[in-house]
């Protein structure tokens, strides 16, 4: 398929999941992400998948857990009251080494918090969120397009590294309409689901599906091995964009919707002669590592801005050569807190 | 030599890890003859919940996914919508099902998912060392009721299998106990006929087996048994709550 179609945020990922496979998807309604199940409930039945309204998101995490240890492509979708509810699922199913695909359309906490666009739940997504010392996939798309091409990107991640995938967005990106070229799925290779519980018919080996591992250093070699997981996702999976970055003597960092903002910003600079360019991690979990030690080598001003007081800094100054100076703008969450262009170049210049 | 007694395919020839007198091990087997009977072990999946019997893998030759604490019904709910052909059970313990588990139970009940729930009301919190569960009896003493449970402060136990029997949802719904031979044949037979239910596709099916927990009511395996008849039993009355196809 390579014809534009118009569609908002949130549809592109729920027709990405419908590309990709996706069997089941079980969620619960809050706003900004409501568009995804009330395009799925619509939807998916038609390809003789299942959408299930469940009556909370811990129910719906553990249905997620149940058809994934099946063996189907799994996934449900919520915003920040909705994913705390669903750690719990998350960090069992990546004590079962599952995969599945949870889709975060953030908005203000904490607490109700409201519906506008925050980026204050980077913690909570890339540090696992759940108990037990545990990371998932992190993806944070920036456009309509990004939205629809990483969502089929985090159901062949999540099969690949057997464990839980967040698509990591805000109601920005999820709201707004863009034309996108809905792309047929990518032939990725995958992995044989020999694990998944489907009745011994199929398999001789009765298969257990469990994070309960008392055997004699199995939890600790579970951890080694789970965290040598970790860096070869880091190795082969971190994904960035950079622009303006050639000749750039600072660089402005940010993901997601901020990223977008930032990008006009250092277009209004670039035509004042200032020298800026922009690295938008598009990996936050594995974070691109590589991309800031690389431009940090010969560029020594950053600026990190963020929708919160600074939560992906701590990863951007752990990430950059140790000489290098970093700034941050934020803008914590909230009605009316959204920059403007103008404001983040009033920021570049004063750096600058 | 004639053999008379055999373990049933869907269990392992291993040792359980329950207390002596527990009454785990019976309802497990009991499980497991109705499986082989129908001849399911090979399309069956268990749902294993957090208790005195997250090790169901351990003693059932089936695949078995563990579920969170509470949280079996929404498991198998998933695995059962991705693999509709297969057969999936809950084991679930009271403080499991009746506690922190009430929403998703009573959900997938009243969804009329196409499994079966097999919940084991032992008046208490096994695992964790007898603390006061939610069919604990009134004025029964536990780690967490010194006094006896007081309805005043926390209200009354939880008849579950008539409450779920309320529910559309719900097709099959009986309280079986294993305390003497008539109560195990007949559980035998209910629990078959709980299976029978999801074999035909009928929906939602719930067996709740009265159960003795010796170590943590501080009794002898026996006077644990006796105690089910006396006392658990009059208020838990047994049999069927709700037969809609009359299976
Ligand atoms: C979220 C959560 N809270 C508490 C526990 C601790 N816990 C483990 S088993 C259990 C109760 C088990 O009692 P019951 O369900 O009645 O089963 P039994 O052991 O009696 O068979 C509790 C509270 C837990 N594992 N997870
Ligand atoms: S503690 Fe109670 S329920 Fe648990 S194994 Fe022992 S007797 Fe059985």
């Amino acid at each position: 398929m390579s014809e534009k179609i118009f569609v908002k945020g949130n549809e592109a990922v729920a027709m990405a999941a419908i590309e990709a496979g996706v069997r089941c998807y079980f969620g619960y309604p809050i706003t900004p992400q409501s568009d995804i199940p009330e395009y799925l409930s619509r939807e998916l039945p038609k390809t003789g998948g299942t959408f299930i309204q469940v009556e909370s998101e811990i129910g719906a995490i553990n249905m997620v857990l149940g058809a994934s240890a099946a063996g189907v492509r799994a996934m449900t979708s919520s915003s920040g009251p909705g994913i705390s509810l669903k750690q719990e699922g998350i960090s069992y199913m990546a004590g079962s080494e599952l995969p599945g695909v949870i889709v975060d359309i953030m908005r203000q906490g904490p607490g109700l918090g409201g519906i506008d666009a925050s980026q204050a739940d980077y913690f909570q997504a890339t540090r696992g969120g759940g108990h037990g010392g545990y990371r998932i996939i992190v993806l944070a798309p920036d456009s309509v397009q990004e939205m629809y091409d990483l969502t089929m990107l985090a159901f062949d991640l999540s099969d690949i590294y057997r464990m839980p995938a967040m698509v990591l967005a805000d109601s920005v990106i999820g709201q707004m309409k863009e034309s996108i070229v809905a792309n047929s799925r990518p032939e990725t290779p995958l992995p044989v689901k020999d694990w998944a519980v489907r009745g011994r018919a199929e398999g001789a080996d009765q298969n257990v599906v469990k994070s309960l591992k008392l055997g004699d250093g199995e939890m600790e070699a579970f951890h080694w091995a789970m965290h040598a997981r970790y860096q070869e996702l880091a190795d082969k999976e971190s994904r960035w964009e950079e622009y303006q970055t050639a000749d750039a003597e600072m660089i402005v960092t940010a993901f997601g919707s901020t990223a977008r903002i930032a990008r006009t910003a250092i277009e209004g600079a670039r035509a004042e002669g200032m020298k800026v360019g922009l690295l938008r991690p598009i990996t936050l979990f594995p974070f691109p590592k590589q991309a800031y030690t690389a431009l940090s080598a010969r560029c020594k001003r950053f600026l990190d801005i963020e929708l919160s007081t600074g939560q992906m800094i701590d990863d951007v100054r752990l990430s950059v050569a140790r000489d290098t100076d970093v700034a941050f703008y934020g803008r914590p969450p909230g009605a009316g807190s959204l920059p403007t262009p103008e404001e983040l170049l009033e920021q570049i210049r004063k750096i600058y | 030599m004639k053999q008379v007694f055999t373990r049933t395919p869907s269990l392992k020839d291993v040792q359980t890890h329950f207390c002596p007198g527990c009454h785990h091990g019976g309802i497990h087997r009991l499980v497991a003859e109705a499986l082989d009977e129908f001849g399911l072990r090979e399309r069956t999946i268990g749902c294993a919940s957090v208790g005195c019997s997250v090790f169901l893998y351990g003693y059932f030759d089936v695949d078995v996914v563990e579920s969170p604490h509470g949280r079996a019904p929404a498991v198998a709910t998933g695995v059962k919508r991705a693999r509709p052909d297969r057969i999936v059970f809950t084991y679930q313990g009271d403080g499991d099902l009746a506690a922190i588990g009430t929403s998703e139970i009573i959900h997938a009940a009243n969804r009329g998912e196409d499994i079966t729930v097999i919940f084991v009301n032992n008046t208490t919190y096994g695992m964790t060392g007898g603390q006061m569960a939610p069919t604990t009896m009134p004025g029964q003493k536990t780690s967490t009721s010194p006094l006896g449970r007081s309805i005043k402060n926390d209200g009354a136990p939880f008849k579950m299998a008539e409450l779920l029997s309320n529910l559309d949802g719900v097709t099959f719904s009986a309280r079986v106990a294993l305390n003497n031979p008539r109560n195990v044949l007949q559980a035998k037979k209910l629990i078959k006929t709980a299976f029978q239910y999801q074999v035909e596709g009928k929906g939602f099916s719930f067996i709740e087996a009265l159960a003795a927990c010796p170590t943590n009511w501080g009794m002898q395996p026996l006077s644990a048994n006796e105690r089910i008849g006396s006392e658990m039993i009059p208020y838990f009355p047994l049999g069927i709550c709700k037969n809609t196809h009359n299976l």
